[in-house]
C-alpha cells in the first residue's frame, strides 16, 4: 500500500509512466482533493449492506486490495450469484448495479469472466449493458475478453444492422492486440457492407485499430480510399475523420473526392460538416492560391481534370507552377470557388462549431472583399453559452488584429455587461482595443469610463490597460488618456492605483520630457502604494528620468535605502537601478547612498540581487580592473530607451491556428501536439510565395526572437562595445557639460523615440507577417524540408540585402542567421560558445566576435532589453526594430511660430525608408500649436516640386489643440538633387509658404557590404566617379569613434568592416536612383588624413566631399 | 476525439465517469481543481484546460461541471457545442439536468452516452434517434418493463439514422394534428445614466412544437422578412428556398424544436418598452444611502409590461436595506448583497416604485460605482421587432392541421447603468 501511495503523489505525467502499474488504484481510490468521496463510499454502503445480507458465504471471497484500507470489503457473489441465474430480468439488475459502479469509477474487474458469459445473452439490452463492461474492462483482462470474440464475429453475420454495427463497434473497442487481425478482417468486410450505417461503424473503426497498431496503416488507408469514394452523407463525415487520424498526409486521396464532398458538406450531419470543413480548409490552403495575395500572382493550373485523375506527378507540377511568379491577373480557380459557395450557407447552422469552421476557411481562404460575412454569424454566436463566447472571443481576438473593418461596424456588440464572466470581460476589452481607430476611439474611451468604476477590480485593471494600448496606438489621445490616468493615481484602490502607474510608465517612455510633473507627482506616491510592481515602475522611472527631478529622485533613493531590506525582489533591483543612474548622474549627493544599497544587496537572499549587485559595482565604481566598461558606464545605463510596443497578446503566430484548441490556450507549447508533421510542411510550402516580400524586414525580429537568452545577451554586450565606437567622446565625458547642452541632448532624445514610435506603427504590419514566417521557417526546418528551406534562406538574404537595417555588419549578420536557421542542438552549443566568451570579460577587447561595426541602434535597444531584465516589462517585449546609424539627428524649423501665428512646425530626416515607396527620403514633420486658439484642418496644398518630384504621405490633420504636438511622416522623392522641394501648408485659415532642401547626406540610404564587394565597385568608379580630397584632423576628431561619428551624422552611410586599423568605409545607395555611394577614409600620422568618394553621380559626390570635411574639420 | 468525461457537482466530487477509449484517471481533474480554485466563480472557470498530457475543456451547467478529456488537436468549439448537446438531451430525457436527476438514472446516461459517441467522435446526437435506441424512462413503462421483461432499449435501427431526414422518425401517427409557432423576441440593451440607449438589438427565435401525422411539408412565410438581418436554422430548413424567396420551407421533426434563431438588423432602431428612474446615492462619511427606483411603461404598443423583475447588484459596503415598494415584494440578500424586486404587471396609471435607504457599513468610502440594474420582463402578444408571419402552409399530408402562432417580447439582458 505504501509504496503505491507514493506513487499515486507523483505528477500526473510520472503516473502516465506506470499507468499499467497503478491503473487499478487510481479508479478505485479517488485521488480529489477535496477527499469529498469519502462520503461517496458512506451513501453507497447501505446498498451493499443489504445485498452482503442475502449472499450465502462473505468469508472466502477474494477482496478488492485497494478498498481493504479504507472501508469495508466490498464482496459481489451476490452479482455473481445473479449473473449466473437464469432469469433475464436478474441479470439485467446485476448489471445495472456493475454499470452504476463503472460510472462511479469503481473498480469491477473481478466480475469480468461473470460478466463476460453473459454476451451471448438474448435479452438485448442485458447484452448492451455488457458490450459497455467489455470494452471497459478487456484491455485489462486480455486473455478472458478473446471468449467474446465469436460471438461477435457471429454478430457481425446478422441480418439487423443494429446488431452488425453494434458487433463491430465493441470488435474494434477491445483492445486487444492478438485480435488485430480479425478486426482488419471485419472492418474491410464492414466497408462494403450494405447498409450505410454499418459502413459508417466501419469508418469508426479504423482510427482505433490504427491507434491499437500502426502497422495496419496502408491496408487501412487501402479503407479509407474505398469509403471516401462512398456517396453517402452518412459516411462521408466518419471517413473524414479517420482520414485525418490516420493519413493526413496523404492529400492525394481527396483530389478525386474534393468536388463530391463540397458538394456533400450541407447534408453532412453536423459533426461531421465540421471535420470535413477544417479538412478542407487544409486542403484548399495547400492546393489553391492565397486569393488575397495580389504581388505576385499566380497562374492557375490550367489541368481541369485535374480532380479527376489521382496522379502524383501533376500535382508535382502544380506545385512547381507555384513557385514560379508569373503577373498574371488571379483568377479563382472554380474548385476554389466551390468551396466559398458551398460552405456559405453553413454559417447559418445552429452549430456553433460549424459556424466557427466556416468563419476559419473564410478567414484564411475568400478574397478579403468577402470575408466579411463571417463577422455577423460570429456575432451572433456572442449570444450562446458562455463557454462558446469564450472561444468565439477569443478567435474575434486574433481576427480583429488582422482584419480590423470587418468588425468594426459590430463594435457595440462587444461592450461589457456587469454581469459578465470576468474572462468574458477581459477578452471583450481586448477585442475593443483592438478595433479601436481615430474615428470610433472617443466612443471606445467614454465606453472604458464607465468600466473603470467597476467593481471588479481584475477587470479595472484590464482596462487600464486597454486605455494604455489605445494610448500607444493613437497618438490624438493620447494626452488625454495620460490625464485621465493620473486621476486614477489618487483612486482608493490599490490595484487601480498600481495599474496605472504601470501603465502610465510605458506612456512616459514615449514624450518623458513634457510630463515631469508626472513624474514628480509619482515620486510622492510611492509613500503609500506598497504594490511591488508599481513602486518598481515608479523607481525606475525616477532613475531613468533623474534629470527631470534632480531634486527630488535623491531623496526617494534615500527613503528606498531604508526600507530595502522589507522590499520584494524585483523593488530592491529597481532600487540598486535608481542608485546607479544617480551614482553616474549626481554621484556628489548619492555616493554613500548608493555603496550602502550596494552592500545591503551584497548580503541579500536572492542571487538575483547579489549578481545585479556586483555587476552594478563594476561597472560603475572605478577600480584599476574595470576599468574598460566603467567609462561606458553611463552609456550603459543612460542609453535611450524606446518606448514598450502595447501590442495584444494575441498577436502572433496563433493566428495561423484559428479554431484550434491551442488559439485558446495561454502559453500552450505546441509540441505538446502531435500533429500530423504532413499538414505542417505543405502550410510552410504554400505561405512561402505568400509572404516572401517580407522577408527583408523581417530578418532581425526573428533572429532576435529565436536566440537563447545567454545568446542575446552577449551579442547585447559586443553590440555595447560597438556602440562605443560610433559615438562620440563627447558623450563619453558629458559630466562636465553645461546645462545648455543638456537641453539640447533632451530634445534630441525626444526626437529619437518619435521616430521609434513612428517606426513601431509603421512595421507592425510587417511584424505580424514576420511571426507567422518565422513559424513556417521553424516548421521547414524541423520537417527537414532542406531544399526548399535553402532556397528560402537565399531569397531572403537577397531581400534583406536590400532592406533597411543596411548599417550591420555583414559578420553579425550571418552569425544571427546561423542562429537563427541553425538546428536547435546547434544553436545550443553556439549559445555555449557565446557564454565563454562572455565570462571572460576582461580580454574581450580583443575576441574577434566582438570587432563587428557599429549598429547603435540595434545595440541600445537589446541593451536595453537587458537592463530591463529587471522585469519591468511585463507586456510583450519592445520588438526589435532596426533604425539606421545616426549620430545626432540635426531638426530643421520649416515654420517659426510668429510667422506661422502661433503654428510652428519642424522637421527632420529621420533616415528611415520611408515604407510606401522606397525611394523616397522620408521627413519626420512635427506640428506645434502654440497659440491660444485650436487650428482646423491641416493639410498640404498644391506643392510647387521640381519636375519628377514626388511627394506623399501627409495625412490631414483635422484638429490641433492649443499646446498639442502632432507629428508626422512626409516621403518625398527628391530626385537626388539638393533642390528644394516647396509647397504649401494650407490651415483652414492661412497658407504657408514652405520649402524643405535635404542636405545632401539625407539623399542617400545605407547599403550592406562586405570588404570584397566594396573593392571590386570601387573599382568600377574610377576616374571620373572619383574625387579625392586631403584633410587635417584636428584633435578631438582623431579617435576612431569621433571620425566615425561625425562621418555618420552628416551622411547617411552604413559602415563597412574593414581589415585596416586606419581606414574607414562606408558605403551607400541614393535614395532615388539607387546609384553607389563609396566614402574611404584613410588617416595618416599627425592628424593628416585622405578622404576619396565613388560616386557616379559626380555632383553628389563632391558635395558630399565638402560636407564630410566640414564635418571632420570643424 | 473526446476522450472521456467527468461529471463534477458544486461540491467538488466527480460522479460520473465514461470513457469512450481508454481509461483516462481521474486524478487528470486535479488540473480542473486547481483552474477552479483559481477561478473562485463558476463561470469565470476557462472553459479550456491545458494539462501535459490532456486538454480539459468544460461547460458549465446546472451547477454541474461537465470536464471532457481530450487528447489530440479538436476544436474547442466541437467539444463545447457537443457537451451542451448531452445537457440537452438529459434536460429531454429526464426533464431536468440535476446531479440527482443524473445518478436515479445512471444506466440509461451511461447508455445515451455510448450511443452518442462512438471512439469519441459524435454517432447520433438527434433527439428522436436516440429516444428510438433508449426509450426515456417514465413511471408506467418501468412498471410494464418489471412485469414483461421488456426492455427499454430498441433493437433496431433508428429509422431517422438512415433517412435523408434524419431529425424525423417515421410513421408518426397523431390523432389531434397540431403544429404550434413561438415567435419569442428578446432585447438586449444597455441604458446609461441619463437614459439615452447606448446598446440596443433584437435577438428572435422561433420555437415551434410540431405534432403532425406523417411526413408533413411545411412553408412558413413572413410580412416582412427583411427585418430578419442574420439568421441560423435548424438543419430542417431548406437553405436555398430562403435565399431566393424569403420562405421557410421544411419537413418538421416530431415535437419541440427550435425552427429559427435571428437577429434584427441594428441599424433599425430597437424600441426600448420600459424606462427606469432611479436614484441611488451613497454618501461619504454617513451610514446610509438612499435607494430610489421608479419603473414605466414606454413604447409598449399599447401592450401591458408583466413579469417584470428589477434586481442590482450592491456593493459590499452595503449591510442592509429598508424599503417600501408601492408593488410587489422586494427581497435582500445580505450575502450576496442582491436586491430583487418583484414587480409583475406594470399599470401605467400608477408607476410601481422602490424607496429606502440603505444601510452602509461604518468607515468605509462610498463605493466609485453604483450599482448597475438589471431589468426582466415580459409582453404577451408582441413582438417588438414587429415581425410577422404571413401563413403556414402544409403539402405531402391530406389532413388539415391546427395552426398557431404566439408572440413575445422578453427582455433579454437588459442593463441599466446608474
Amino acid at each position: 500500500m505504501k509504496p503505491m501511495q507514493r506513487l499515486l503523489q507523483l505528477p500526473v505525467s510520472a503516473v502516465k509512466l506506470l499507468k499499467p502499474l497503478c491503473q487499478e488504484e487510481g479508479q478505485s481510490r479517488m485521488l480529489s482533493p477535496e477527499g469529498g468521496q469519502q462520503s461517496w463510499y458512506n451513501a453507497v454502503q447501505p446498498d451493499e449492506l443489504k445485498l452482503l445480507k442475502s449472499s450465502a458465504a462473505p468469508e472466502n471471497q477474494e477482496e478488492d486490495p485497494a478498498e481493504s484500507g479504507h472501508t469495508q470489503p466490498i464482496r459481489h457473489d451476490d452479482l455473481k450469484e445473479m449473473l449466473d441465474s437464469n432469469k433475464d430480468s436478474l441479470k439485467l439488475e446485476a448489471m445495472k448495479r456493475i454499470v452504476a459502479m463503472i460510472a462511479r469509477g469503481k473498480n469491477t474487474s473481478e466480475l469480468f469472466p461473470a460478466v463476460v458469459k453473459n454476451v451471448a445473452c438474448k435479452n438485448i439490452e442485458v447484452k448492451k449493458l455488457v458490450y459497455v463492461y467489455l470494452v471497459r474492462y478487456a484491455e485489462e483482462q486480455q486473455d478472458l475478453a478473446l471468449l467474446s470474440i465469436s460471438t461477435f464475429q457471429r454478430g457481425l453475420k446478422d441480418p439487423n444492422q443494429l446488431i452488425r454495427a453494434s458487433a463491430l463497434r465493441v470488435l474494434s473497442s477491445i483492445r486487444v492486440t492478438i485480435i488485430v487481425p480479425i478486426m482488419m478482417l471485419a472492418i474491410k468486410e464492414a466497408a462494403s457492407d450494405m447498409s450505410p450505417y454499418v459502413r459508417k461503424t466501419a469508418a469508426h473503426a479504423i482510427p482505433k485499430l490504427y491507434s491499437l497498431d500502426q502497422d495496419q496503416k496502408d491496408q487501412l488507408i487501402e479503407v479509407i480510399e474505398k469509403l471516401l469514394a462512398d456517396k453517402t452523407t452518412l459516411v462521408a463525415g466518419s471517413v473524414v475523420m479517420a482520414f485525418e487520424e490516420v493519413c493526413p498526409e496523404r492529400i492525394d486521396l481527396i483530389h478525386k473526392n474534393y468536388r463530391k464532398l463540397c458538394n456533400l458538406l450541407i447534408d453532412v450531419e453536423e459533426w461531421g460538416q465540421v471535420v470535413i470543413i477544417n479538412m478542407l480548409t487544409r486542403y484548399a490552403r495547400t492546393q489553391f492560391l492565397n486569393p488575397n495575395h495580389n504581388e505576385s500572382l499566380l497562374e492557375e493550373n490550367p489541368d481541369k481534370t485535374f480532380y479527376g485523375s489521382d496522379d502524383e506527378e501533376s500535382k508535382q507540377e502544380e506545385m512547381d507552377t507555384a513557385l514560379l511568379p508569373k503577373r498574371k491577373p488571379y483568377v479563382m480557380d472554380p474548385d476554389h470557388r466551390l468551396l466559398l459557395r458551398n460552405t456559405k450557407p453553413l454559417l447559418q447552422s445552429r452549430n456553433a462549431a460549424v459556424v466557427m469552421a466556416v468563419a476559419q476557411l473564410y478567414f484564411h481562404l475568400a478574397p478579403k472583399a468577402e470575408v466579411g460575412v463571417i463577422a455577423k454569424a460570429l456575432v451572433r454566436l456572442l449570444r450562446s453559452h458562455s463557454e462558446v463566447q469564450f472561444v468565439v472571443l477569443q478567435n474575434v481576438a486574433s481576427m480583429s488584429i488582422k482584419r480590423r473593418g470587418m468588425f468594426e461596424p459590430h463594435l457595440k456588440s462587444f461592450y461589457i455587461r456587469s454581469t459578465d464572466p470576468t474572462q468574458i470581460k477581459v477578452l471583450k476589452l481586448e477585442v475593443m482595443t483592438n478595433l479601436a481607430s481615430e474615428t470610433n476611439i472617443s466612443i471606445i474611451l467614454r465606453e472604458f469610463q464607465t468600466y473603470i468604476k467597476s467593481q471588479d477590480k481584475d477587470f479595472v485593471a484590464g482596462t487600464i490597460q486597454a486605455i494604455g494600448r489605445c494610448a500607444t496606438n493613437i497618438d490624438e489621445v493620447r494626452d488625454t488618456c495620460l490625464n485621465g490616468l493620473v486621476q486614477l493615481l489618487s483612486n482608493r484602490d490599490e490595484l487601480v492605483m498600481a495599474e496605472s502607474v504601470v501603465v502610465i510608465k510605458k506612456l512616459l517612455q514615449m514624450q518623458p520630457s513634457q510630463h515631469s510633473d508626472i513624474i514628480r507627482h509619482m515620486a510622492k506616491l510611492i509613500d503609500n502604494i506598497m504594490v511591488p510592481m508599481a513602486r518598481a515602475s515608479i523607481l525606475w522611472l525616477i532613475g531613468e528620468y533623474c534629470e527631470h527631478v534632480p531634486k527630488i529622485a535623491p531623496d526617494v533613493l534615500r527613503k528606498m535605502a531604508k526600507s530595502f531590506t522589507n522590499e520584494e525582489d524585483i523593488v530592491k533591483l529597481q532600487i540598486i537601478n535608481l542608485a546607479a543612474k544617480l551614482y553616474l548622474t549626481n554621484s556628489k549627493q548619492t555616493k554613500l547612498l548608493t555603496q550602502y544599497v550596494l552592500n545591503l544587496a551584497k548580503y541579500d537572499q536572492n542571487y538575483d540581487i547579489r549578481d545585479r549587485a556586483r555587476f552594478i559595482r563594476q561597472l560603475i565604481v572605478p577600480t584599476e580592473k574595470s576599468g574598460v566598461l566603467s567609462k561606458y558606464a553611463k552609456k550603459l545605463f543612460l542609453a535611450q530607451k524606446p518606448a514598450p510596443v502595447l501590442e495584444s497578446s494575441f498577436k502572433g503566430g496563433r493566428v495561423v491556428t484559428h479554431g484550434d484548441v491551442f488559439i485558446t490556450v495561454p502559453d500552450v507549447g505546441v509540441s505538446e501536439w502531435t500533429k500530423p508533421s504532413g499538414r505542417e510542411k505543405r502550410k510552410e510550402k504554400v505561405e512561402k510565395p505568400f509572404y516572401s516580400d517580407s522577408e527583408g524586414e523581417s530578418e532581425p525580429t526573428e533572429s532576435a526572437d529565436s536566440e537563447s537568452p545567454t545568446a542575446s545577451e552577449s551579442e547585447s554586450m559586443s553590440e555595447i562595445e560597438s556602440a562605443s565606437d560610433s559615438r562620440s567622446d563627447k558623450e563619453s565625458d558629458e559630466e562636465t557639460k553645461s546645462d545648455n547642452e543638456k537641453n539640447k541632448k533632451k530634445a534630441r532624445k525626444e526626437k529619437s523615440k518619435k521616430r521609434d514610435e513612428s517606426e513601431d506603427s509603421g512595421q507592425s504590419e510587417g511584424e505580424e507577417k514576420t511571426v507567422k514566417k518565422r513559424k513556417g521557417k521553424e516548421e521547414s526546418s524541423s520537417a527537414s524540408s532542406s531544399s526548399s528551406s535553402t532556397s528560402e534562406e537565399s531569397s531572403s538574404e537577397n531581400s534583406s540585402s536590400e532592406s533597411e537595417e543596411d548599417s550591420e555588419s555583414d559578420t553579425e549578420k550571418k552569425s544571427r542567421k546561423k542562429s537563427s536557421t541553425a538546428k536547435p542542438s546547434l544553436r545550443a552549443l553556439e549559445a555555449k560558445q557565446k557564454e565563454i566568451s562572455l565570462l571572460d570579460l576582461d580580454d574581450f577587447s580583443s575576441s574577434p566576435t566582438f570587432q563587428t561595426s557599429p549598429s547603435p541602434n540595434t545595440s541600445s535597444k537589446s541593451l536595453n532589453l537587458d537592463l530591463q531584465g529587471l522585469t519591468l516589462t511585463d507586456t510583450t517585449v519592445p520588438s526589435e526594430v532596426v533604425s539606421p546609424s545616426l549620430g545626432a539627428v540635426k531638426t530643421y524649423e520649416l515654420l517659426h511660430r510668429i510667422t506661422g501665428e502661433g503654428l510652428s512646425v519642424e522637421y527632420c530626416f529621420n533616415r528611415r525608408p520611408f515604407s510606401p515607396d522606397h525611394t523616397m527620403v522620408s521627413v519626420q514633420m512635427q506640428f506645434t500649436n502654440n497659440s491660444e486658439t485650436e487650428l482646423k484642418n491641416l493639410r498640404i496644398g498644391e506643392p510647387k516640386l521640381q519636375a519628377g518630384m514626388r511627394m506623399q504621405g501627409f495625412k490631414d490633420i483635422a484638429i490641433l489643440q492649443p499646446g498639442q504636438v502632432a507629428a508626422d511622416t512626409l516621403g518625398i522623392d527628391f530626385c537626388d538633387s539638393t533642390q528644394a522641394a516647396n509647397f504649401q501648408l494650407c490651415s483652414q485659415t492661412r497658407q504657408f509658404y514652405m520649402s524643405i532642401q535635404p542636405p545632401v547626406g539625407e539623399l542617400i540610404m545605407p547599403v550592406f557590404m562586405t570588404e570584397n564587394t566594396f573593392k571590386k565597385e570601387q573599382g568600377k568608379l574610377m576616374g571620373m566617379n572619383e574625387i579625392k580630397e586631403k584633410l587635417t584632423l584636428p584633435e578631438q576628431f582623431r579617435s576612431d569613434q569621433a571620425i566615425v561619428q561625425r562621418v555618420m551624422s552628416i551622411a547617411n552611410l552604413g559602415r563597412v568592416p574593414c581589415g585596416l586599423d586606419n581606414e574607414y568605409r562606408f558605403a551607400a545607395r541614393t535614395v532615388s536612383g539607387g546609384a553607389l555611394v563609396l566614402v574611404t577614409l584613410v588617416t595618416k600620422d599627425g592628424g593628416m588624413a585622405q578622404l576619396t568618394i565613388n560616386c557616379e553621380k559626380m555632383v553628389i559626390g563632391t558635395m558630399l566631399v565638402k560636407d564630410i570635411m566640414q564635418a571632420l574639420t570643424q | 476525439m473526446i476522450h472521456s468525461l467527468f461529471l463534477i457537482n458544486s461540491s467538488g466530487d466527480i460522479f460520473l465517469e465514461k470513457h469512450w477509449k481508454s481509461v483516462v484517471s481521474r486524478s487528470v481533474c486535479d488540473y480542473f481543481f486547481e483552474a477552479q480554485e483559481k477561478a473562485n466563480e463558476s463561470e469565470n472557470v476557462p472553459p479550456v484546460i491545458p494539462t501535459p498530457h490532456h486538454f480539459l475543456i468544460s461547460v458549465y451547467r446546472d451547477r454541474i461541471f461537465f470536464v471532457a478529456v481530450i487528447q489530440s488537436e479538436v476544436p474547442p468549439l466541437f467539444v463545447i457545442e457537443f457537451l451542451h448537446r448531452v445537457v440537452d438531451t438529459f434536460q429531454d430525457y429526464f426533464g431536468t439536468c440535476s446531479e440527482v436527476a443524473i445518478k436515479d438514472n445512471v444506466v440509461v446516461v451511461y447508455e445515451v452516452l455510448e450511443e452518442m459517441l462512438d471512439n469519441g467522435f459524435p454517432l447520433a446526437t438527434e433527439s428522436n434517434i436516440l429516444k428510438e435506441l433508449i426509450r426515456p424512462p417514465t413511471i408506467l413503462r418501468t412498471v410494464v418493463n418489471t412485469i414483461t421483461g421488456s426492455t427499454n432499449v430498441g433493437d433496431h435501427l433508428p429509422t431517422g439514422q438512415l433517412s435523408v431526414v434524419p431529425w424525423r422518425r417515421t410513421g408518426v401517427r397523431y390523432a389531434n394534428n397540431e403544429a404550434y409557432f413561438d415567435v419569442v423576441e428578446e432585447i438586449d440593451a444597455i441604458i446609461d445614466k441619463s437614459g439615452s440607449t447606448v446598446f440596443a438589438e433584437i435577438q428572435g427565435v422561433i420555437d415551434a412544437c410540431v405534432k403532425l401525422t406523417g411526413m408533413p411539408d411545411l412553408t412558413l412565410s413572413f410580412m416582412n422578412p427583411r427585418l430578419l438581418d442574420d439568421v441560423s436554422f435548424h438543419p430542417c430548413v431548406r437553405f436555398k428556398r430562403w435565399e431566393s424567396e424569403r420562405i421557410l420551407s421544411f419537413i418538421p421533426p416530431d415535437g419541440n424544436f427550435r425552427l429559427l434563431s435571428y437577429h434584427v438588423s441594428s441599424q433599425n432602431l430597437v424600441a426600448i418598452p420600459v424606462y427606469v428612474k432611479h436614484n441611488i446615492s451613497f454618501r461619504d462619511g454617513s451610514s446610509m444611502g438612499r435607494f430610489e427606483i421608479t419603473v414605466g411603461p414606454k413604447q409598449t404598443m399599447g401592450k401591458t409590461v408583466e413579469g417584470t423583475v428589477v434586481t442590482s447588484q450592491l456593493p459590499k459596503v452595503v449591510l442592509n436595506m429598508n424599503l417600501t415598494s408601492t408593488q410587489g415584494n422586494y427581497t435582500f440578500d445580505p450575502v450576496t448583497k442582491v436586491v430583487s424586486w418583484d414587480i409583475g404587471k406594470i399599470n401605467p396609471q400608477k408607476l410601481p416604485s422602490l424607496k429606502g435607504t440603505m444601510s452602509l457599513q461604518t468607515g468605509t468610502p462610498k463605493p466609485d460605482e453604483n450599482p448597475n440594474i438589471n431589468i426582466q420582463f415580459k409582453i404577451q402578444q408582441l413582438a417588438i421587432s414587429g415581425l410577422k408571419v404571413n401563413r403556414l402552409d402544409m403539402y405531402g399530408e391530406k389532413y388539415k392541421p391546427f395552426k398557431g402562432i404566439k408572440y413575445m417580447t422578453k427582455a433579454g439582458k437588459f442593463q441599466v447603468r446608474t
